[in-house]
């Protein structure tokens, strides 16, 4: 690795000075499971490197039923799925944030540099668009928010601006009677990076036989994460049957734009976001229902 | 040219003072700075978990640490596994086990294993395996390894 200098802020002021102070010559540093490993192979570099763990707001979960779940930008996976407010009420976070990488990787990784890295197979972020998620940024010239289905341009590119920071993901509370899931196909049963991914979110009426909403997001498509409006859309409203599932599902993969790689082929990623957008709207309906 | 930093930091329960440049990661820290050569390199990217340490509380793979990150923390390493009186369970359960053939992986997995059997003194094989997923073995095929493991649990509570 080159030689950088290293800060340690302890406010959003003194980090977003710092990070100001370089422009895009400075990186952002959460857990360091992705950076340390570009910077290390040459694929990024940066002269300082900004150490967001000791900024109180970029390590917090709140949640509250009115204003819902903050995740800090710098947050590591194990304490999602270790925080009893995430795992009762956003069981579609834990299923990413408990297949990311290994327990070791979980310990260090957040779901906002996941999103600030923006790979196209970013397991948090299908779940997160799902979810309705928005993204806190602040910079030199203050703060905005960018619904997450909004974050990423294209493969390892997003909306921040040298000198922003992400500071915080905000997930609304849960609609009564709503569920969400994440699924991956990845050829190992752990540690590697999806082949696909969808993720989907419903709300259900009282009866819990029919949709009130859907959103759908998709993984390793795509240049970016995919929000698959129309798919989500086309079952508001529709009593919940294998014939609006499956119409969904088509929906999904018409909007599956991927490339054939090392990882799986064109087709074979279409195929999958059919299967993997099935799955996860019949999960999240148990969920929504209680059943599980 | 960044010059050298200072970092204070507990290491095995000892308090441990070292210099190191900001690039460098906890894992060059503690084998070339720190002579502590128990922990390993494998990848150096963060796949194989050979580098595994305990990183206030939870196992971390060291590689992906910069050693700067370690003011103030606790670390455990695999040189604070075993006592003066002996090998910790989980290193005797490697041995008797046969566990280990190059033994390149060995201390992550040890480090690893206890972090788990300390939180879950009955986790059953697919826990173990899901939990060591993050930790590779070109030798063994990892059934040895699982078997050890849950040879551990038993004489952990003996």
């Amino acid at each position: 690795m080159e030689a950088i200098e290293f800060t340690t802020p302890k406010t959003i002021d003194e980090a977003v000075q710092a990070m100001a102070s370089k422009g895009d010559r400075a990186r952002a540093l959460a857990g360091g499971t992705d950076l340390l490993v570009q910077l290390r192979g040459g694929r990024r570099s940066a002269d300082l490197v900004v150490d967001l763990k000791e900024v109180p707001e970029l390590n917090e979960i709140s949640y509250s039923p009115g204003s819902g779940l903050t995740i800090g930008a710098a947050t590591p996976c194990y304490r999602l799925y270790a925080n009893a407010d995430v795992a009762a009420n956003y069981p579609g976070l834990v299923d990413s944030a408990s297949l990311i990488g290994s327990i070791q990787i979980q310990g260090r990784a957040s779901f906002g540099g996941n999103l600030c890295n923006s790979a196209p197979s970013a397991d948090a972020i299908p779940p997160m668009i799902a979810l309705g998620a928005v993204a806190n940024i602040i910079g030199p010239s203050g703060s905005r928010q960018v619904p997450v289905e909004d974050f990423c341009t294209g493969p390892g590119r997003n909306v921040l601006e040298p000198g922003e920071l992400l500071v915080s993901i905000n997930i609304p509370a849960p609609a009564a009677n709503s569920g969400a899931n994440y699924l991956r196909f990845i050829p190992r049963n752990e540690m590697d990076i999806a082949v696909a991914g969808v993720g989907s979110a419903v709300v259900l009426d009282a009866s819990g036989q029919n949709f009130v909403s859907a959103r759908i997001a998709l993984a390793s498509v795509a240049p970016t994460p995919v929000f698959c409006k129309a798919a989500g859309d086309s079952l508001a409203g529709k009593a919940v049957s294998d014939e609006a599932i499956e119409e969904a599902a088509r929906l999904a993969m018409e909007d599956a734009k991927p490339i054939t790689d090392m990882r799986g082929t064109i087709r074979q990623r279409i195929h999958l976001v059919g299967v993997l957008t099935r799955r996860t709207l019949n999960n999240a309906i148990k969920r929504a229902r209680g059943e599980e | 040219m960044p010059g050298l930093v200072h970092v204070s930091t507990t290491i095995n329960g000892n308090p441990t003072d070292f210099l190191c440049e900001p690039r460098q990661s906890l894992l060059e820290v503690l084998r070339d700075v720190l002579g502590m050569t128990g922990t390993k390199e494998g990848c150096n990217d963060g796949n194989c978990g050979a580098c595994t340490v305990v990183f206030d509380g939870r196992i971390v793979t060291s590689c992906l640490v910069l050693g700067v990150e370690a003011q103030d923390k606790e670390i455990t390493t695999i040189e604070g596994v075993a006592t003066p009186e002996g090998l910790h369970p989980v290193q005797q359960a490697f041995l008797e086990n046969a566990a280990l053939q190059c033994g390149i992986c060995t201390p992550g997995f040890i480090v690893a294993t206890k972090a788990l059997l300390d939180r879950e003194p009955d986790a059953d094989e697919g826990r173990i395996r899901h939990w060591l997923a993050g930790n590779l073995c070109r030798c063994t095929g990892y059934d040895k390894i699982v078997r050890a493991v849950l040879d551990a649990e038993d004489k952990m509570k003996a």
